[in-house]
This record gives structure tokens, sequence and C-alpha cells, in this order.
């Protein structure tokens, strides 16, 4: 794994949708790319036959009967944390130009 | 130190019969945390809540109805547990402000049984890290000594119970973060079985891998607050049944049992002093009838990278809810929803937070998502391939919580992956999803340090029983 450039660190922020500044960019391509250098001891691992781990539990398709639980929640009460509202809806910035 | 605490079990015990008052205890908790103010073990305390609660409590009591197993006990829950009362914060910047709607499962379960939340503790900022530094607020200090880390992400919970805030603490795990706070501050540390006790209100840090449990100045007060959290929840999916037998009464013969001595913690990195401690804690054991072997695993060197890889993918896929929008801090100054999304993320997210998405959103990228993530959870089924060998062999396995004692405060936040090895002998437990508890077994230069007790899934009534056992002969 090559060091990680100030091109790459923008385009996984990009993807993350986080806004660095320009100290963080120059400090993420060194550290990151010092901890991907670190986990890629994993490459040399014989894992043949072996299937990839998703979950420890081995439960499968856990499921409830299809009821409505009534949990005595007000919306105002829901929406009493959200940044913007109006009639009850999240109000959110413009997304198209 | 003596505690100003007796037993959960016996306070609760003394409410119930109109012997203590568990307005009493509230303000008993209150003012320790007032005066122990200087260790910044606590974000909020929850005191009009506490103190209604307690009234209604007492008033029960005297008229004779039932109040529950833990009536009256106050407790403090990390700051990731959403509770009545305060905000929850995840000890982060963008959580600031935030009120919970509902409470957690755990905590409800808990409330249920009488005990009484008075405060909120300390964390790193959403549990990502092993000292509190990471935290957007404030660092906790060491109960033994101020100029170093209580050990994280349950740094707060830890502290708080060592310094008598609260009969108990709870706290999350998710490599690591209840057991190497327990050992570098000196208290019980229980990690349950992954899926033993419901994560309903709790803020998601790696969704494979965390747990909630216990931090308490006993194995016995631990296994009492684990009965009363452990059971499935239908708001929690991942839940599994408790054990039928429970875990407040627990089996306590030493003898026959096999007990495996982790070979790959006992390396270099293993600070003398507190290999000096785990080895007198493996003599007395032997000396009390168990059958003490060391025992390898060969991959367990391999598990911290395997974390780094599997836990930053799964936070930065639960991070991707704080977008400034639903709740917590949104950037005002946004023309438009892309920049709403980045200024709210980028302002309002710690850099340990950043950090771990960047690494997360790599990992899983197109292009490297099998040389990386894929690999790692492969990786983590040999690991649990291992461990369950293991278990084949031994009862239990045995090992050091962390290599070193407290470190200093500042002495690895300049240094990500010199922090990431502090949880180098926890990550195992939480990979493979059993059972894990660290005691408190002696000093090394006026430090706390932990051993370190591991089981097979679900087997954690044997594991406490085992640890009761083993702390009796060692404190």
């Amino acid at each position: 794994m090559a060091k990680l450039t100030r091109e790459d660190v923008l385009k996984l922020a990009r993807l993350a949708r986080l806004d660095l500044t320009d100290e963080e960019i120059e400090e993420f391509s060194g550290e990151l790319s010092e901890i991907l250098q670190y986990v890629e001891q994993l490459q040399k691992v014989d894992v043949t036959g072996l299937k990839p781990t998703n979950q420890v539990t081995g439960l499968t398709n856990v499921t409830r009967d299809d009821e409505v639980i009534d949990y005595g929640y007000a919306v105002g009460d829901l929406l009493e944390n959200v940044p913007a509202t109006k009639d009850n809806q999240i109000k959110v910035k413009r997304m198209l130009a | 130190m003596a505690s100003q605490w007796p037993p959960v079990a016996e306070l609760a015990a003394g409410v119930r019969a109109g012997e203590l008052k568990a307005a009493d205890l509230v303000e008993r908790s209150l003012k320790t945390i007032t005066d122990k103010k200087d260790y910044d073990a606590i974000i909020a305390t929850i005191e009009v809540r506490a103190r209604e609660r307690a009234r209604t409590i007492d008033e029960r009591v005297a008229k004779g109805e039932k109040v529950g197993r833990l009536a009256g006990v106050p407790f403090i829950a990390k700051d990731n547990f959403l509770v009545f009362g305060a905000e929850t914060t995840a000890a982060s910047n963008i959580l600031r402000g935030f009120e919970a709607p509902y409470q957690a499962t755990a905590v409800e379960r808990l409330e249920a049984e009488g005990a009484i939340c008075v405060a909120k503790a300390n964390l790193d900022a959403f549990a990502h890290g092993a000292s509190t530094e990471n935290s957007d607020f404030f660092t906790t200090k060491n109960p033994h000594d101020k100029t170093r880390v209580p050990g994280g992400s349950s740094g707060g919970s830890a502290a708080a119970v060592v310094l008598d805030m609260a009969p108990f603490a709870i706290g999350t795990d998710t490599g690591g973060s209840i057991r190497q706070p327990a050992s570098f501050s000196g208290c019980v540390g229980y990690k349950p079985t992954y899926g033993l006790i419901s994560r309903s209100g709790v803020v998601a840090m790696g969704s494979s891998l965390d747990v909630i449990g216990p931090l308490t100045r006993s194995v016995e007060d631990a296994a009492l607050v684990l009965d009363v959290m452990a059971a499935r929840d239908h708001l929690d999916s991942t839940t599994i049944d408790r054990d039928a037998a429970g875990y407040a009464a627990l089996p306590d013969d030493l003898t026959g049992k096999k007990i495996g001595v982790i070979k790959e913690y006992f390396g270099e990195a293993l600070e003398p002093a507190v290999k000096k401690v785990v080895d007198d804690a493996v003599v007395k054991i032997k000396q009390a009838g168990a059958e003490v072997a060391e025992i390898s695993l060969p991959s367990l060197p391999m598990a911290l990278a395997v974390y780094y890889i599997l836990c930053p993918a799964e936070v930065s896929s639960n991070l991707s809810r704080y977008d400034g929008q639903r709740y917590g801090y949104t950037d005002q100054d946004a023309k438009d929803m892309d920049e709403s999304y980045t200024g709210s993320r980028g302002r309002g997210f710690g850099k340990e937070a950043k950090r771990r998405i960047m690494i997360g959103t790599y990992v899983l990228s197109s292009g490297y998502y099998d040389a990386y993530y894929k690999r790692a959870q492969t990786v983590r089924t040999k690991l649990i391939n291992e461990f369950n060998e293991a278990f084949r062999k031994v009862d239990f396995l045995l090992g050091p919580v962390a290599p070193t004692p407290a470190f200093k405060i500042g002495e690895n936040t300049d240094d990500p992956l010199k922090m990431y090895l502090s949880d180098i002998m926890t990550v195992g437990t939480n990979l493979t999803g059993v059972p894990g508890i660290s005691l408190p077994a002696g000093m090394a230069e006026n430090l706390p340090v932990g051993l370190q007790l591991m089981a097979p899934q679900k087997a954690d009534r044997a594991l406490l029983g085992f640890a009761r056992q083993t702390e009796a002969l060692i404190t």
C-alpha cells in the first residue's frame, strides 16, 4: 500500500461527507497510511477454506408479530431535537440547484 | 481505599426494609460527585429526576409496596446510554444538547428494579478511545494518580465507581472499553457474551462488537446488575436468551476446573510489573485446586489488525446517521443540503471520529473491500475457530487486560496507532463474542492492575462463578 495522497484523503472525505481543514487533510494522509500499513499484516494469514464472519450470535431471521406497539410518544416529543421543523416535518436545505 | 458503599444487594435490602432511605443514598451519591468534581468523571448529574424517583421509592416502601431488587440504589450511566433527565452527548460536540425521547432498555430494566440513575459519565467521544482523552469535553483523571488516564472508553464510569460516586456504573465494550478502564482504575469490569443485554437506546459504535456491561466493586455486584439487565428485547434483534439459572446465584467450586493461560499475551510488550501481578494470581488459582496450563491462540496477535478494520468500517456506517438534519449540531451557514451534511459532520465530529470514519470508508470502498474488510472478516473466522478449539481443552482462559498500567495523560495522544495498541489484549473477546471480565488483581508501582478471565459464549454464569472464586483468592 502506497502512502495516501492528499487527493486520496479528499476523495474519502467526499465519500464520507466530511468537511476537513487543510491541517486535518495533511495529518490524516500520514496517520491513515500508518494505520493501513499496520493492518496489512492480515494479507499474510492463511485463510484457505474459511468463510467471512458477519455476526457471532448464530441467530437468523429474527422476527416479531407484525402489530402496532404503542410506546406513548407524541410526535412533538420526537421532533424536539430537530434543528428546524415546519408543520410537524423536518425542514432541510435546498437539494437541487 | 475503603468504600463507603456496601454490596448492592445489601443496600437494596436495607431500602426495602425501610432501614435505609433511597433519598439518603441519592444525596450521598450526588455529594460525592460534587466533592470529587476535579476528577472530571461526570458530564452531567440527573438531580431532579433522581430525587423524585428516590422519594417515590421511599413512599412505596412506607406503603408496603414491592420496590425491586435494586431498590433505591444509585448508579451512573456512561453518556452513550439514552437516559431521561439529562442530555445524552456520547461526549461529542455533534450530540451536544440532545435530550433522549426514550430510554435505553438496559436503563429501563435497572429502573424497573428500583435503581436510580444519578449521573452521566465521561467517555472518549462515541466510545472511540482507550483513555477518555478523545472526549470532546475533558479528560477524566485516574483515581489513583491525577496525572494519568483512567482508561477508556468507559473511563468516567470506572473512575466514578472507584471514587465512590455510586455503588455501580454501566458502560459499553466494543474492543475493551469496560475491561481496560476497570484495570486502569481498579474496579471490576464485566463484558458479557455478545447479545446478552439489549443495546436499544445506546449510541452504536461497532454493531457486531458492541456489548453493555457493569462496572462494580465486586463480582457479586456485577452478577446482580447483569442478572437485572440481561434479557431478549424485541427492540434489539441481536439479543440472545439468558441463562435459565440466571446470574445472581453462582457456582463456586474451582476443583478440577481447567484454566488456559494465553501464551500470546506474555510477549515482550507486557510490562514486567503487570506480568508479576498476573503470575501471582495464577499461582493462587493453582493452589486452590484448578488445573492451569499454557495455551496458544496463534492468530491472536492479528486480532488488533482485524479489529482496526472491522470497527472503523462499522463506525463509518453507524455514524452516517449524524447528518445535522434530525438532531444534534447543524451547520447554520450551509447554503444547500450537501454543504449542510459536510459542514455539520466536519465541524460536529471530533478528530478520532473523523479518523475512524475515514478508515472505515476506505476499507469499505470499491477496490479495497475484498483486500481489507472481507479479509478481516475471514481472519475473524480463523480466530473464532481457535477460541473454540481452546475451549474444547480448557474451561476458562486467563491473561492480562492490558500490557501496562494506566499511562500518563498526553503520553499517547500524538500517535493514534500507539493508542490503539492499548486494546491489544481485549479485542479478541469482542471479535469472538465470548464473555470477559477484568478483576483488580494487585498494584504495579501504586497503580491498579487487572486480571482478565474469559469463557466460551453463553458461559457467563460459569465465568462469574470462577471470577468470584478468583477474587476471593487475590484480594
